[in-house]
């Protein structure tokens, strides 16, 4: 099954830094999002996006990780030739990534 | 138990007009703010006020202030924002004329500024956070410098009888924050309360981002009447506490997952958001539903700020050139690659020299990168070739080697746009706040 059935997501954009969130619509399943959805799943997903490092945080009591991708928006939103220099659209492909059924 | 009552009016420059007056109509609203500076809206504001001396404001400015000044007038209503962009004053002028023409009086329009510290700082001592660089050996063109200044200045208008407040740069959560502290009497360094204050900013400050925008997702996070999105409103307490919510008969909805959407928008270390007043903490803090369209915000906190503002520097960095052009049916990845090559080597045989390029096949790899699966029944693509330039002329080369493929390109290529445009970059540092000197000038109608 995709991550898109069990969370959702929204990117945020800070010069050439991308953040992901990605939430559980059910807080039973944050124990899971936590064990499967590590920093190296994220960069293996984003390995044609992301050049640099990825943080994540933890919010369980929101059922939420954060993750925070640098050097992933095509050298910063003001310059980048990037089609969507925002990386507004990275969200919906984290939310592609399979995770196992349960 | 005082609550107050705090809506947005605009959550980016170009923000919708009708849902700020249906607030200002029906959210018993104390104070209505309008968010309306990106990141480089400023430096963009500076170069239309070094064309025009009276221009650089927000150029929506006079339709917004028509649209709710009478009505919040007539309702008591304090509208604050940042729409004072480059050129605060003329911002301030030119409500107060708007403000005369419909006929008010008795109001106060507060200027904040201070903020453009283009003057105050030395390019041998001011470090770029991007390139470790100082300014002069960054050696660019440098258009504006602004301090993200705090909500100290927009209470003191408050504390003044200002009706309306307008600013330059200021950082967006401050700007709710403000009334907050002013209405409850906060202490500037009780770090709790203005932490909770700054999450309710936080909250509040992309406008309909938490009503419901930026969020559906048909089948899965369905958003009711989403054409009529209503804007959001917090009721805070005296403790910090919030409810977020939006008025009723609007379109969009407030819900756990879009308040919690919000709440890491744009942030990385939950713990610490670094904000001019306060070093604001979200990693403790709990969101319940508690209505319909209700939203309860608790357990926000916060630390003892830093010593320095964040200042953005606005410079002219060069020139993207950019054309597309479509393919449809068999063959189309192919006929787009070959488009794409032949303006790589058109702009090298014309001697058009590019500092950076970049090739997209939209539908296939623009927005993710490589493709990797099976390309031979892909029904239509958009090739996208775009170039960074030294000049204009160089910019626009590019568009019209892309449209050139119309007659001497591959076969049933169609629909060429094409753009060329000047970049204004934005790099960051820290400024001593106590280099910066905010200041205050009331007009009176």
């Amino acid at each position: 099954m995709r991550l898109h059935q069990i969370a959702h997501c929204r990117t945020g954009d800070k010069g050439n830094i991308s953040n992901i969130s990605v939430i559980a619509y059910d807080r039973a399943h944050f124990d899971l999002l936590r064990k499967i959805l590590t920093s190296q799943q994220v960069a293996t997903r984003f390995a044609n996006i992301a050049g640099g490092p990825i943080e994540r945080y933890e919010l369980p009591q929101l059922g939420a990780l954060n993750f925070v991708l640098h050097n992933a928006l095509g050298g910063g939103v003001t310059r980048s030739l990037a089609l969507d220099a925002h990386g507004k659209c990275l969200a919906s492909a984290m939310l592609d990534i399979e995770i196992p059924d349960f | 138990m005082k609550t107050l009552r705090i809506g947005t009016g605009a959550g980016f420059a170009g923000d919708r007009i009708e849902p700020a007056v249906e607030l200002a109509q029906n959210g018993n609203l104390d104070y209505l703010v309008f968010e309306c500076l990106a990141e480089r809206t400023i430096a963009l504001a500076q170069q239309a006020r070094m064309a025009d001396p009276d221009a650089g404001y927000d150029p929506l400015l006079e339709r917004r202030m028509r649209a709710v000044l009478p009505i919040c007038h007539h309702n008591k209503t304090r509208i604050i924002s940042n729409m004072g962009a480059a050129n605060p004053v003329m911002a301030g002028q030119r409500t107060l004329e708007i403000a005369r023409e419909l006929g008010l009086t008795g109001l106060s329009i507060a200027v904040v500024c201070g903020d453009d510290v283009h003057d105050q700082l030395n390019p041998n001592t001011f470090t770029l956070m991007e390139t470790g660089e100082t300014l002069a050996q960054f050696n660019k063109p440098v258009i504006s410098a602004n301090a993200y200044l705090g909500a100290g200045p927009i209470v003191e208008a408050l504390v003044q009888g200002a009706d309306i407040v307008l600013t330059g740069r200021v950082a967006d959560p401050a700007m709710f924050l403000a009334p907050q502290i002013y209405e409850f009497g906060w202490s500037m360094d009780d770090w709790q309360k203005l932490g909770r204050g700054t999450l309710v900013g936080h909250l509040l400050e992309c406008g309909g981002q938490i009503t419901g925008g930026y969020f559906a997702d048909p089948g899965v996070k369905d958003v009711p009447d989403i054409a009529r999105l209503g804007f959001p409103l917090a009721e805070v307490s005296e403790n910090g506490d919030a409810i977020i919510t939006k008025t009723p008969g609007t379109g969009g909805i407030v819900s756990v997952a879009t308040c919690s959407e919000q709440l890491l928008y744009e942030v990385h270390n939950p713990a610490s958001y670094l904000q001019p007043d306060v070093i604001a903490d979200f990693s403790g803090v709990h969101i319940q539903q508690v209505g319909p369209d209700r939203v309860a915000i608790t357990g926000g906190s916060g630390h003892a700020r830093t010593s320095t503002l964040k200042v953005s520097v606005g410079y002219v960095d060069s020139f993207i050139g950019e054309g597309q052009i479509s393919y449809a049916g068999a063959g189309c990845v192919a006929r787009g690659r070959l488009a794409l090559d032949i303006v790589r080597e058109r702009l090298n045989i014309t001697n058009v020299t590019c500092q950076e390029i970049r090739c997209d096949l939209i539908g296939l790899d623009a927005v993710l990168g490589a493709f990797e699966g099976d390309t031979t029944r892909i029904p239509e693509i958009r090739a996208r070739f775009t170039a960074r330039t030294a000049s204009l002329a160089d910019a626009r080369r590019i568009g019209e080697e892309v449209e050139s493929l119309y007659l001497n390109g591959p076969a049933a290529g169609g629909g060429v746009t094409r753009s060329a445009r000047q970049i204004v970059g934005i790099v960051s540092g820290l400024l001593d706040e106590t280099l910066i000197t905010p200041t205050l000038t009331m007009l009176e109608v």
